[in-house]
């Protein structure tokens, strides 16, 4: 599972990782504007923007295969939105929703896979973000486990049982079970949270502070991503 | 007994939105320094009698704890005083690792990150389990995810536990071991079992529940005779003994 992976990734001990949420949420957030404002976006600069994410998931000592493998996950409904431009006559839109929509991926998942999630919620609320999404964002996270989980046990009941591959007319049902049994164990561990005080904020044992290393990243990875906006929009 | 209850409830009822009535009537009292066992069917209704006790359920009757009264202005700190350790710890787990898991409770509670920390290590120290402290919770044995889970309600500092099936999905020498920690812990307790073993071995009281009452109340080795609750060895029919 995507997010069991991610988690285990953000566990690591890199420098990026090392770096503070809201200085690496900020270079995103720079890389996303330049790479959305990259029009038209050519050969030069699609490998320019890949490497600047590749560099960070080398310096972060990500599997760089699986960090390209997972920001595939975007492509079908890019690629959907793609084909309509095709079929429109502008292929050159589609090249750009289709490698804009993957590098963007590739850069959220190299952001994922160094913050844990508890931190990187925390440094988008200092940003401003409100608190009701950053609780939806850390709901939604802890449930994906209770769900995947929930999955995998249902699947191997079935496997016990001789059931192998799911047919079309079990899968609504096994869906709806997923769904109802997925809903208890969220109910139990909301339950859970609350017994221990839980009132809508994860707060945290370590403080975030800005390190002199946080800004010097901060300003590198904005400049970085600057200049590459300002050296591909010079060449266009 | 000594003194005031610390947990008093006078006819508690809870009907579920499915229409069970699964409390009906309940009175009970529990006081300083006792530990209780709540002994019955499956579906008696014990479960959902303790989770009245910290307030995430909330039926009709009257209830206080250690003098508050269960209502919404004390129901903070009605959940720092009862601490709730689940029968199944992965519910009770979600932290990324076992120091931060721990600390949730303080942290919640307003407690400086330094001060949380601190706790939750000494809550670790109590429950043996201080060496696990920076491993994720989901690399756990389920003998130390039981002890993480009462360590992270000892941080809470609770001056009565909670305990549903403590021992459940625990190889014997685990029970053994958690068994032995809580014994060693002072705190008032209400322990939801289906082992008669284990009531004897740490509870003085037994209170029986049958289809959402109190069926009986008294010291446990007359509760677990009256309703024949040993676990009786297994044996097999000698009809089917071909």
């Amino acid at each position: 599972m995507h997010h069991v992976v991610l988690e285990r990734w953000s566990r690591g001990a890199s420098f990026l990782h090392a770096r503070d949420a809201r200085v690496k949420v900020l270079v995103l957030l720079t890389y996303l504007v330049a790479l959305a404002t990259t029009t038209p976006i050519t050969p030069t600069a699609v490998a320019g923007y890949a490497a600047l994410v590749a560099a960070a998931s080398v310096a972060a000592r990500l599997p760089l295969g699986g960090v390209a493998l997972r920001a595939a996950a975007v492509l079908p409904f890019a690629g959907t939105f793609a084909l309509f431009s095709v079929l429109a006559g502008d292929g050159a839109r589609a090249v750009s929703l289709v490698s804009k929509s993957y590098l963007s991926a590739a850069a959220v998942l190299t952001l994922a896979g160094t913050t844990p999630l508890p931190k990187l919620v925390r440094g988008l609320e200092s940003l401003g973000v409100p608190r009701f999404l950053t609780l939806v964002i850390q709901f939604l996270h802890r449930y994906l486990f209770v769900i995947s989980e929930q999955a995998q046990h249902m699947r191997l009941a079935a496997l016990a049982r001789g059931g192998g591959r799911l047919r079309l007319t079990h899968a609504a049902g096994a869906a709806a079970t997923l769904f109802g049994r997925s809903y208890a164990r969220a109910e139990g561990i909301h339950g859970a949270m609350l017994a221990r005080g839980f009132h809508g904020r994860m707060e945290l044992l370590a403080e975030a502070r800005l390190g002199p290393a946080d800004v010097l990243f901060l300003l590198a990875g904005v400049a970085a991503a600057t200049a590459l906006r300002v050296a591909v929009g010079a060449a266009a | 007994m000594n003194g005031q209850p610390i947990i008093e409830i006078r006819g508690l009822r809870y009907r579920y939105d499915t229409g069970t009535l699964a409390l009906d009537g309940v009175d009970f009292q529990l006081f300083p320094g006792e530990t209780v066992a709540l002994l019955g069917p499956n579906g008696s209704g014990k479960t959902t009698f303790a989770l009245h006790l910290n307030g995430l359920l909330r039926g009709e009757g009257f209830l206080s704890v250690c003098g508050l009264a269960m209502e919404n202005q004390n129901l903070a700190e009605i959940r720092r005083k009862v601490g709730l350790v689940f029968q199944d710890s992965d519910e009770q787990l979600f932290m990324p690792s076992v120091l931060e898991d721990v600390a949730f409770g303080p942290l919640s509670a307003g407690r400086t990150a330094e001060e949380a920390r601190e706790i939750a290590l000494a809550a670790l120290d109590q429950a043996g389990m201080r060496y696990a402290a920076d491993k994720a919770p989901y690399h756990l044995s389920a003998g130390e995810k039981k002890r993480v889970a009462v360590a992270g309600v000892l941080a809470m500092n609770p001056e009565v536990l909670v305990l549903d099936e403590p021992t459940t999905f625990l190889d014997p020498p685990a029970q053994r071991d958690l068994v032995a920690l809580l014994a060693r812990l002072e705190q008032s307790k209400v322990l939801i079992t289906h082992d008669a073993g284990l009531a004897r071995a740490l509870a003085s009281r037994a209170v029986f529940f049958e289809r959402g009452k109190i069926a009986a109340d008294g010291p446990v080795e007359e509760v677990v005779e009256r309703f024949h609750w040993d676990a009786a060895p297994p044996t097999v029919p000698a009809a089917a003994q071909t």
